[in-house]
């Protein structure tokens, strides 16, 4: 009964990791490939150590140490993930041509980097610079 | 078929196949940002095999391995973001 259930769960596990692998290597944009990889991986990753947790069992260190990865993980991905995927808008990385709406466009103050939620505090200089040709064309 | 044989000939394979899979996208990411990407996805995958490796030998130390290398995963993205966004500045 042991087998099936860890025979199920390293299937499962695995099977997203390959999907997350596929995915980052099929998918057009950096964003799509970021959103895809980042869940799938963690999820398998934490299937796996769920099954490494039930194959030892009476000994409490394993399961300690599984729940603590599978914690950490589970922590620290979307963390990364955002940070990496902030850096990545800043540096101007081009998005897929399908791509139908950008919300965060204009949005973030270059200088400070931080997101604004109106799109004229972002740009601080853009007003002067527009006040200032129009002075020139006078 | 028994568990450790489905372990040894469907599991690792598929694991080591993602790993060879992710590396061409390390190879040909046309920006830093995806091979960063890729590289951490390798990490992670590293992880589960580590974890299927110490499963089949039945060791239990392996484990530490594991957790050491989520900790360097994390960091090594993070300082990779924090130094991109820095590098745009100038």
């Amino acid at each position: 009964m042991i087998d099936i259930i860890l025979a199920i769960l390293s299937t499962i596990g695995a099977l997203s990791i390959l999907f997350a692998s596929i995915g980052v290597l099929r998918m057009p944009d950096f964003y799509l490939r970021l959103s895809v990889t980042v869940k799938a991986s963690t999820l398998g990753v934490g299937l796996l150590l769920i099954c490494a947790a039930i194959m030892f069992p009476g000994d409490v260190s394993v399961t300690t140490k599984s729940i603590a990865i599978i914690f950490f993980l589970i922590l620290t991905a979307p963390i990364a993930a955002h940070m990496i995927a902030k850096a990545a808008y800043f540096t101007g990385t081009p998005l897929w041509k399908g791509t139908v709406v950008d919300e965060l466009k204009g949005m973030y103050n270059k200088e400070t980097h931080c997101l604004e939620s109106d799109p004229e505090k972002a740009q601080p200089h853009a007003k002067e610079n527009i006040a200032h040709s129009d002075d020139a064309t006078d | 078929m028994s568990l450790e044989a489905y372990f040894d000939f469907v599991i690792l394979p598929i694991l080591t196949i993602s790993v060879l899979l992710v590396f061409i996208r390390l190879f040909k990411g046309p920006t830093v940002v995806d091979r960063v990407i890729a590289l951490d996805l390798i990490i992670t995958i590293g992880i589960g095999i580590i974890t299927v490796y110490s499963i089949r030998q039945e060791q239990d130390v392996l484990l530490d391995v594991a957790i050491i290398l989520a900790l360097i995963a994390f960091l090594g993205t993070i300082a990779f973001s924090y130094y991109i966004e820095k590098q745009q500045d100038d």
